[in-house]
């Protein structure tokens, strides 16, 4: 398929947890063609977060089955940091503080090293600062929060921001938000919104997982997936957002099972 | 004979060399005698819990040749100028093998120097009270004693100890230094110690901070492979005085860094920071008493070990209150990062308090880089290894960053990070 971009197929993960392997995606079927946002709703424990851990590479998750291919390479083969150089990027649900790391220096680190993965030129200060301050200023953050270390002290909002910074400064083609709405305000839910809305482009897509149908009033998706027990049980259109926020999950899940 | 056995390991091989000396000073005799009785510490011993000297009793260590290698030394000293990026213009007081060496020194304006002539001229403190103090005392013989006078900013010296171990007989040096700062005055000591071959070097500092004067004495311990190395401070602090120091141990097989802090007079306050950075074998061993014997003084303490290897940090910290030292504001903390399964921390803080209205803290950590920290790092594109390094180096930078002067600060830095590639390579 020549419009293969993101596709998953059959993907099954566990984790081990004090001895006990616990499978957590049982069989994910999901496709996303290129220039598409792409949805995932369900219910808590349903598997969203472990999806986005595995796709982006995390370690603590075993892959027991199925494949995860990205602009036709196997994802699954690659390291975390040759994913992120191949253009996938997670905004985290909850991320980590980096005590002892300055955010502008982590920032440019990141920002050259996937630079230099992918044969571009490196910035230099000044330059990288040029393209930051652009981007802060976007996202209505302060110069200070450069300054500080990385999401130390940070408020929820002012994480999610961050991350929503990094997504714009490392270019990717594929973008993952995992609840990247949760604890914004409706203001900071709308900045948020507009910087992935203004990356949409032929040669970027996203997943977008939320608990909530209101971000998605904000960022309008080609398709919207259910996610529960480890497995799509049912895609549609924009519509179904507001479907589900109606009537809950239940009738999907009742079908499902 | 000597019928004498002394509790722990034979100190013979020391002894020996002092012998022709006997008799002549007191201070030293008594010395001898304790390490006569004592020997050199097994570990188990309280104040010696988690290190051993026992290797340096197997070991006949000669004196130092009178005349070392010049080409050698030469070779040593600017290997460290390069290693460290040192500032040549910065005054510096050069010792090869614990002689001070005036060719290769300039010493600061604003300072009286002279050299270490007889013990019981330099201190009241009976130097016989530890045992690395001791063996410094019976064999000591050349030192900087070192006087800024009240009101003057010396600036900096490079203080550089350069080793330089003779083919097949491990030598021993004990340098005694004294520094004293008058009322008001200031120093700045960066105080490395480089070298090669297999050498012991045992220096002792006396260090006097006078009322409202500031001392900072920045260490980098980057001794040689099969070096070891045992150090003592002994430091009293004037009223509203400071000593700022920092330890970075880099080097030797066996290291211990041991300072007796005596906090004399109100508003005295005494840093005493540092980082163990270790692989390998090694072992290093910062012990630590604080005396806070006045009111209002102020202990800060902040250590950072970076362990990987089968290497073993070792960090013991007392603070102890007299019962006058009221409003006393003391806080340790001591943290580990284990880069491998079988690097080991011991660590022993104690806490000895005789006053009724202070407020002392003190924590211990220890773990191996969270591998969340890892994963977002990776996450953004960030090979493993320079994620790695980005983690260590912030683990050790807020106590780097502890020291007050910045060219000190910022050399220490460079020897964090060039530690570092090093070890990555």
């Amino acid at each position: 398929m020549s419009n293969e971009f993101v596709r998953i197929a059959g993907l099954c993960a566990k984790i081990s947890d004090g001895g006990t392997d616990k499978e957590i995606l049982r069989g994910v079927d999901l496709e996303i063609p290129a220039g598409e946002v792409h949805a995932i709703m369900g219910p808590n424990g349903s598997g969203k977060s472990t999806l986005s851990y595995v796709l982006a590479g995390r370690e603590d998750y075993e892959v027991t089955g199925g494949t995860a291919t990205f602009k036709g390479q196997d994802l699954l083969a690659l390291e975390p940091e040759e994913r992120a150089a191949l253009g996938l990027f997670l905004a985290f649900q909850a991320p980590v503080e980096l005590p002892g790391v300055n955010n502008a220096n982590f920032l440019r680190t990141a920002v050259n090293a996937v630079r230099r993965a992918r044969g571009q030129d490196e910035l230099d200060a000044v330059a990288f600062l040029k393209a930051v301050r652009k981007e802060t200023k976007h996202l209505s953050m302060s110069d200070d929060m450069l300054k500080r270390n990385v999401n130390v002290g940070f408020s929820g909002g002012e994480k999610k921001r961050n991350e929503v910074l990094q997504m714009r400064m490392l270019a990717p083609s594929f973008a993952i938000l995992d609840e990247t709405d949760s604890g914004l305000d409706i203001d900071a839910l709308r900045i948020v919104a507009e910087g992935v809305n203004s990356l949409r482009a032929p040669d970027f897509s996203a997943l977008v997982i939320t608990h909530h149908q209101r971000l998605l009033d904000y960022i309008v998706p080609d398709r919207i997936h259910v996610m529960a027990r480890g497995r799509i049980i049912h895609s549609g259109g924009p519509e179904l957002a507001k479907q589900l926020e109606a009537q809950g999950y239940a009738r999907f899940l009742a079908e499902a099972a | 004979m000597n019928a004498i056995v002394p509790a722990g390991v034979s100190a013979a091989a020391f002894l020996d060399r002092y012998a022709s000396r006997a008799g002549t000073n007191p201070v030293r005799d008594r010395a001898a005698d304790m390490l006569r009785r004592a020997g050199l510490p097994r570990s188990g011993v309280e104040a010696w819990k988690y290190t051993s000297l026992r290797a340096l009793g197997d070991v006949p260590f000669a004196a130092a040749p009178g005349t070392p290698d010049d080409a050698a030394v030469h070779a040593i000293v600017t290997g460290a100028e390069q290693a460290f990026a040192l500032d040549g213009a910065m005054p510096r007081a050069v010792f090869v093998n614990g002689r001070f060496d005036p060719s290769r020194s300039s010493l600061p304006d604003g300072v009286s120097v002279g050299r270490f002539q007889a013990l019981d001229e330099e201190s009241d403190d009976e130097p016989a009270a530890d045992v690395a103090s001791a063996l410094n005392a019976i064999l000591a013989e050349d030192g900087l004693l070192l006087r800024v006078a009240p009101g003057v900013d010396a600036g900096r010296l490079l203080l550089l100890s350069v080793g330089a171990g003779a083919d097949g007989t491990p030598i021993s040096f004990h340098p005694r230094h004294r520094i004293e700062l008058g009322q008001g005055a200031a120093l700045s000591v960066l105080d490395l110690s480089v070298g090669q071959g297999a050498y012991l070097n045992n220096p002792v500092f006396d260090i006097a901070v006078g009322d409202g004067a500031r001392l900072g004495h920045a260490k980098m311990q980057a001794e040689a492979a099969g070096a070891q190395h045992l150090a003592v401070v002994h430091a009293e602090i004037g009223a509203g005085g400071l000593y700022d120091s920092f330890t970075l141990t880099l080097g030797a097989a066996l290291a211990r860094h041991e300072v007796h802090v005596r906090l004399a007079a109100p508003g005295a306050v005494v840093h005493v920071n540092g980082a163990q950075l270790l692989d390998g074998r090694q072992h290093a061993d910062l012990t630590s008493v604080i005396t806070h014997a006045a009111p209002d003084c102020n202990s800060r303490q902040t250590v950072k070990n970076v362990l990987s290897g089968h290497a073993r940090g070792v960090f013991q910290g007392k603070i102890l209150v007299e019962r006058v030292a009221q409003k006393t504001d003391g806080y340790q903390m001591n943290q580990a990062l284990l880069l491998s399964e079988t690097a080991e921390i011991d660590a022993k803080p104690e806490l000895e308090i005789y006053a009724d209205d202070v407020r002392c803290s003190h924590g211990a950590t220890v773990g191996a880089l969270d591998p969340d920290q890892l994963f977002y790092l990776r996450s953004r594109g960030i090979v493993e290894h320079e994620a790695r390094a980005i983690l260590v180096k912030a683990f050790l930078h807020d106590a780097v960053d502890l020291i007050g002067d910045e060219i000190l600060r910022a050399t220490l830095d460079r020897a964090v990070e060039s530690w570092w590639n090093r070890k990555d390579a």
